[in-house]
């Protein structure tokens, strides 16, 4: 057992720190968020120069190497500074699915593109129907020649507006929500036949509705084998919760930060309100759920690759309830130790808040989780 | 970061498995599964077998039987011990007096007592809350007044678990009345049969006299059984609060339980159906369990600092193990009241203690008792609230 980070990661996660210390101020965020695409190109130049954007894919495929600590470090300064730009969807989700299941060549590919921050990706696998089960797939890919058309619609694919390629789910035979017959596509979002919706979200990014028509794909362009992709789509979502937990533990103590300094410096009654118990208190459940929830972001991270399926889905599913009970209960008591400015879109704490609401519904909610765990048998085995 | 046991540690706990399945005794054991209230018999017997293999006191320093086990390897002597279930080992000698004499007592003290407290032989008692002075323990007004080579101690101790069991008190007495609360209070060794001292038990919620009251009516303390120096007993009783970090949180225990539940729930019936496939149940389950590995996880964090720290500094996340450990263990007890339904309604205090054969199922009559009593577990040692003010002052700076 130990918990020390390597020397590597010691200076990634000072330099990542350093980097959103710098550049993620609140009002300077305000400010990407009203570019173009609602996230700061120079920035993203940045983190490619800093190997952020290539941290868990191998070296020779222009790499940083590094595994799911290496990720849990980015994305839980990502979350204390509430980063805009797509690298959840990028780097984690698209990268992610090519990285664990892509062919050599399509590693070749792609992964130096996105290391180097010239392809943008985002990873459509959600329907309108479909809620968390990742299984829920009507859209079709049939065999067309060597390649393949899809049709279908995607919803709410994050930052979709403004990828380049998008790694699709797709069904290739059975029924609607079998794990079987899955394929996973790379398709170039300016293909024939796409078209996509954009809007914001609540928390401050981008995202799109995206319709597939009679989409050609090429056979290259496969991710794995087509109708066998069901392991590699449980893979990226537990890469995600991993990836999901470390931002929401970011977010969490940057909120559990402000509040407390807000409760020594906000003065009513001629005192500091933090002299009250009754607030005393809260922020000290706050804390103990930030720091529960911290334990099981790096259980999750931990157990984010593990070989065994069935445990890791086990794993990654508690991860997930225990960051989506503290977020809640963190965000919510954030919120109320502010009083009214906490309720204002001028005030920080609030956009942590909408941030990790929103997380709660990427990948599955808590009860979802709970459901799923509990059908599975629990965590806690004879053996301890 | 890597969260997972060494393969050395992974050795070790497979040998300390390997014991607590060999070496308990089966009597002993059953009556753990059952919940119910192992004697003093059964402790002693239990130590014994410990103190033989050299593990009494696995947490204390080595010259003194310790093991030198870092903390990890005691964490995982802990777990095991609750998964067994084995008893805990008397916790006012082995994680209360036992350092503290090692810490601050006299050669002539250490060579005197800890033998027999590593063994059992002598049983303590904690003489620490009085009627006026619970989660304001530095107000105590147990008065000792210095009289030739004896103290003489008048006043009034409340919740002393063990006392009439136990062969000596540590015990804080006020000695100086006239400074700031904590700076006169002195720490000793009272021997239990010393005239003056009388105990009345006092039956808790489970029908056990699990504590008592005790009065000191001129009772006479030799001053060689005072520890450390005069008016400093404040110091040595806080040097504890930080020390019982690693056991605190109480995982296996509760794991333990946990494990009870769901075997139990597989024999009930609801709807045509064992309890145990019941959506909600397991879903109730599971939300437990899912606190739990966190609180496991954090506590492995924990640990980890004490590996570093190498030393007994007070850690205030210490309080974060003592509330969610507290409330997990409550959670868990009051599962096992659900599991058993109307059983639970039969008061088997026989049963409890040991001695006589239950009315209802075995697994079933004790829960309600256990659950009734556990909830002192978020009261004793500092309530909750207290480690909330801790945590307040001493991490979030409020």
């Amino acid at each position: 057992m130990d918990f020390d980070l390597s020397e590597e990661q010691r200076m990634l996660k000072e330099s990542v720190d350093r980097l959103v210390a710098e550049r993620y101020s609140f009002e300077q965020r305000k400010a990407y968020g009203k570019e173009a695409e609602g996230w700061n190109r120079g920035l993203w130049k940045q983190y490619a120069d800093m190997g952020l954007l290539s941290v868990p894919f191998e070296e020779k495929y222009g790499g940083f190497g590094g595994g799911a600590v290496e990720t849990m470090i980015v994305m839980e300064a990502f979350g204390r500074g509430l980063v805009l730009e797509p690298y959840f969807a990028t780097v984690v989700l698209a990268g992610g699915a090519i990285r664990m299941g892509g062919s050599e060549e399509q590693k070749k590919a792609i992964l130096p593109k996105i290391a180097d921050g010239s392809l943008l990706m985002a990873y459509a696998y959600a329907e309108r129907q479909s809620r968390y089960d990742l299984a829920d797939v009507l859209a079709t890919a049939k065999k067309d020649g060597a390649g393949w058309v899809i049709d279908g619609e995607k919803t709410v694919v994050i930052h979709g507006d403004c990828a380049d390629k998008l790694v699709v789910v797709a069904r290739v035979s059975g029924g609607q929500r079998d794990k079987d017959g899955l394929g996973l596509f790379i398709v170039d979002a300016k293909a024939a036949g796409v078209s996509r919706r954009s809007y914001p979200t609540q928390d401050g990014v981008r995202g799109a509705d995206i319709t597939l028509k009679g989409v050609k794909v090429a056979a290259g362009d496969v991710i794995g084998e087509a109708g066998k992709a069901w392991p590699l789509i449980e893979c990226v979502s537990h890469s995600a919760i991993a990836a999901l937990a470390s931002e929401a533990v970011g977010a969490m103590s940057a909120m559990q930060d402000i509040t407390v300094e807000y409760l020594k410096t906000r003065q009513q009654f001629g005192v500091a309100i933090g002299s009250f118990q009754a607030l005393q208190h809260r922020a000290v459940d706050m804390l103990v759920a930030l720091e529960q929830g911290r334990s099981m972001a790096m259980y999750g991270t931990m157990m984010a690759e593990d070989p065994n399926a069935e445990e890791r889905a086990k794993a990654m599913a508690a991860t997930k309830v225990q960051i989506g009970k503290s977020a809640k209960y963190v965000g919510q008591q954030a919120i109320q130790l502010h009083g009214g400015i906490g309720v204002t879109m001028e005030y920080k704490v609030g956009h942590y808040f909408m941030r990790t609401t929103v997380m709660e519904t990427q990948f599955g909610d808590t009860d979802h989780h709970l459901a799923a765990l509990a059908r599975a048998g629990g965590l806690v085995s004879a053996a301890g | 970061m890597d969260l997972r046991y060494t393969d050395e540690e992974l050795a070790f706990r497979e040998e300390v498995r390997e014991f607590f399945r060999t070496e308990l005794p089966e009597d002993i054991r059953r009556k753990m599964i059952n919940g119910q209230v192992p004697v003093k018999e059964e402790i002693n017997r239990w130590q014994k077998i410990l103190n033989r293999k050299g593990w009494a006191v696995p947490g204390w320093a080595p010259e003194w039987g310790g093991t030198g086990w870092d903390a990890v390897k005691l964490h995982i002597f802990k777990e095991a011990m609750h998964l067994a279930p084995a008893p805990e080992p008397l916790t006012y000698n082995v994680n209360m007096i036992g350092p503290v004499l090692i810490a601050f007592g006299t050669e002539e003290q250490k060579k005197c007592f800890l033998p027999g407290i590593a063994n059992l032989d002598i049983w303590f008692c904690q003489g620490f809350s009085e009627p006026g002075a619970g989660s304001d323990l530095a107000s105590l007004k147990t008065r000792a007044v210095r009289d030739g080579n004896d103290y003489v101690v008048n006043g009034q101790k409340l919740w002393t678990g063990t006392a009439h069991e136990a062969d000596y008190m540590f015990c804080l007495v006020r000695t100086d009345p006239d400074v700031k609360k904590q700076k006169g209070i002195t720490y000793l060794l009272i021997k239990m049969d010393t005239p003056g001292i009388s105990v009345r038990p006092v039956v808790t919620l489970d029908g056990v006299p699990h504590t008592n009251e005790v009065f000191f009516d001129n009772v006479r303390v030799p001053v060689k059984n005072r520890v450390g120096e005069e008016n400093k007993g404040w110091d040595y009783a806080k040097y504890l609060l930080g020390n019982e970090r690693i056991g605190i949180a109480r995982v296996g225990l509760s794991k333990s339980r946990l494990n009870r539940a769901r075997e139990r729930a597989a024999n009930v019936t609801v709807d045509g159906k064992p309890l145990a496939e019941n959506s909600r149940f397991r879903e109730r389950l599971a939300a437990i369990e899912v606190e739990l590995k966190a609180l496991e996880i954090t506590n492995m964090r924990v640990i980890d600092e004490v590996k570093r720290s190498a030393g007994n500094a007070q850690d205030p996340k210490a309080s974060i193990l003592k509330i969610k450990g507290s409330e997990l263990q409550q959670a868990a007890t009051e599962v096992l009241v659900e599991v058993s339904g109307r059983d639970v309604a039969r008061s088997e205090t026989g049963f409890l203690m040991g001695d006589e054969p239950p009315i209802g199922p075995d697994w079933a009559v004790t829960a309600a008792h256990n659950y009734f009593y556990h909830r002192a577990d978020s009261i004793y040692g500092g309530s909750n609230e207290i480690q909330h003010n801790i945590i307040a002052k001493a991490i979030l700076g409020l």
